[in-house]
């Protein structure tokens, strides 16, 4: 795709889906690409979809688009984001909600919902989102695209606004599994400015995309199918890919990850927790927002208090509240010692097997405003996600099927730490042997 | 771990004057349910023994302090730092009176 009909498409039917919130100045020549919000672009806004780093331009590049401008990438603009990443439909942005490009009543999933949307919607051949609790690959299983959460350490965070260190992770979202494995090969890698990236070789991940899966064996958790838990139309599109994959030579093994219940509750003790912490920077100083004031507390209070939106408030409430005295025993340190037990499942689930399939949703795309009265409800929907990220291993979404009402259905894969190749063979041989990432949405 | 009945009015009060944001009353109402209802939710993480389990505060594997080599190297300029200041003076951030 040239960015000259990246620029015609996004003019044609943006404001319908609202994806994309700005388009950069210096476009340069390359690959189009749309960049998350979240990601600093030098000179260019910058601002977690939130009015508190309204006007931010960050005076540096984050790692990411450094790596992308070496390679040659048009950085077309920013995408929309649930408000610092905070939210699983992309609706709590203060440029308003991001639309499902197959049913524009619909959420495209969050929080990367505009670069999934993008994509989706042939605005831009492929985007870069962050995933902390399935922020990549929720909106993209509802928009129908690739989407990977590569492991944590692989792609250095370098200049990624911070939601949840210990979980936070960058990744491509694109509209096939061959482009995912590309633009893998130039975001990953060690940095130092990142003290968590991992000093781990980096493969040919293009090399992985080979249409053979014999003899790799591929775990199905019960604890992912539980009884009325799950979309029926979910259910019946995982199972038959199930059946592909097993037909195309790979061995099904029967697993069980006996703590994935607890996933979401622990989930919600510590990502609010870190970002509590780390959003404890906007306060108005340094840049975005400022309500003056005659002494530094109220102008912090005021500042935070105007430039936060509903959902971040909660969050940063209900994490300086299992932080603080008295609780930090009870919620944060209980969190981290079931986050153990999260991930020792995996691991002797991967004794077993080579990689672990469920849904990477248990439901399709919902209405907009549907869950945003009920926070619990909207934390709910990300809990087949979450473990990974808990674990920090990498997963990846490819479509695998429609509802009866015409919306997509994304298939989850999981794999040791590192081994995002056989992620991206499994996917790509699946892709290979089905039509679903062919359909497009009619808009 | 605390039950729904212990977030009152006051604990929700005191977190938000930690996390300097102001909440009207209608706001500590609502946050007050929601906050419940989620630390309800939580409070599942109580039927598991963890009394032997060693926390995990993050996922990679043998991860130590991190340092760099003390070497200078090029960095900002003020001028690229101060580029996004709400306010400043001469070359710093300019902030009201913090010492009475």
């Amino acid at each position: 795709m040239e960015i000259k009909s990246c620029l015609k498409r996004i003019g044609a039917i943006n404001k319908k889906l609202n994806a994309i919130i700005y388009l950069n100045s210096l476009a340069g020549k390359g690959v189009p690409i749309a960049i998350k919000d979240n990601i600093c672009v030098k000179g260019e806004p910058t601002t977690c979809g939130s009015k508190i780093l309204k006007d931010f331009k960050p005076p540096y590049d984050a790692y990411v688009i450094r790596k992308l401008r070496d390679a040659d990438f048009a950085l077309i603009g920013k995408t929309n984001m649930d408000e610092f990443a905070f939210g699983s439909s992309c609706e709590t942005s203060c440029y308003g909600p991001t639309r499902n490009p197959w049913d524009p009543e619909r959420i495209p999933g969050g929080s990367s919902g505009g670069s999934a949307c993008a994509v989706a919607a042939g605005m831009v051949p492929m985007a870069l989102g962050s995933d902390t609790g399935g922020s990549i690959r929720q909106p993209a299983a509802l928009c129908g695209i690739v989407g990977m959460k590569p492991t944590y350490g692989r792609v250095s965070r370098y200049g990624l606004i911070a939601f949840a260190s210990s979980l936070d992770q960058i990744g491509p979202l694109t509209g096939n599994v061959t482009d995912c494995a590309r633009l893998l090969n130039i975001i990953s890698g060690y940095d130092e400015m990142d003290s968590t990236s991992a000093k781990v070789p980096v493969p040919d991940f293009t090399k992985s995309l080979v249409p053979d899966i014999k003899k790799i064996r591929i775990g199905v958790p019960k604890e992912y199918f539980p009884e009325g838990g799950i979309d029926p139309d979910v259910k019946k599109a995982v199972s038959n890919s199930r059946d592909v994959l097993k037909s195309m030579g790979a061995e099904i093994v029967d697993i069980s990850l006996p703590h994935t219940r607890y996933a979401g509750s622990c989930y919600y003790i510590i990502a609010p927790a870190e970002a509590s912490s780390n959003l404890a920077r906007f306060d108005g100083d340094q840049y975005g927002l400022r309500e003056e004031a005659d002494n530094i507390i109220d102008m912090y209070t005021g500042t935070r208090t105007k430039g936060f939106g509903e959902e971040v408030k909660r969050r940063i409430l209900l994490g300086t509240y299992s932080l603080s005295s008295g609780y930090y025993d009870a919620y944060y340190l209980k969190a981290m010692k079931v986050r153990t037990m999260i991930k020792n499942d995996f691991m002797e689930a991967f004794k077993v097997c080579d990689s672990i399939l469920t849904p990477t949703s248990p439901t399709p795309a919902f209405k907009i405003g549907e869950k945003s009265g009920d926070p619990l409800s909207m934390y709910l929907s990300d809990v087949f996600t979450i473990p990974a990220n808990l674990a920090g291993i990498p997963a990846l979404s490819v479509p695998c099927g429609f509802t009866k009402n015409n919306l997509p259905i994304g298939l989850q894969l999981l794999a040791r730490p590192f081994a995002e190749e056989i992620l991206l063979r499994i996917a790509y041989t699946f892709e290979r042997n089905t039509e679903f990432h062919k359909r497009k949405p009619k808009i | 771990m605390a039950d729904k009945k212990t977030i009152d009015d006051k604990t929700v009060k005191r977190v938000s004057v930690l996390s300097r944001i102001n909440l009207t009353e209608g706001e500590l109402g609502i946050y007050r349910t929601q906050i419940a209802d989620i630390l309800g939710y939580v409070s599942k993480l109580n039927e598991l023994d963890t009394s032997k389990i060693s926390p995990t505060s993050h996922p990679l594997k043998d991860l130590r302090n991190v340092f760099r080599k003390d070497a200078a190297k090029k960095s900002l300029t003020a001028e690229e730092a101060l580029q996004n200041a709400p306010k400043r003076k001469d070359d710093f951030f300019s902030v009201p009176k913090i010492i009475g």
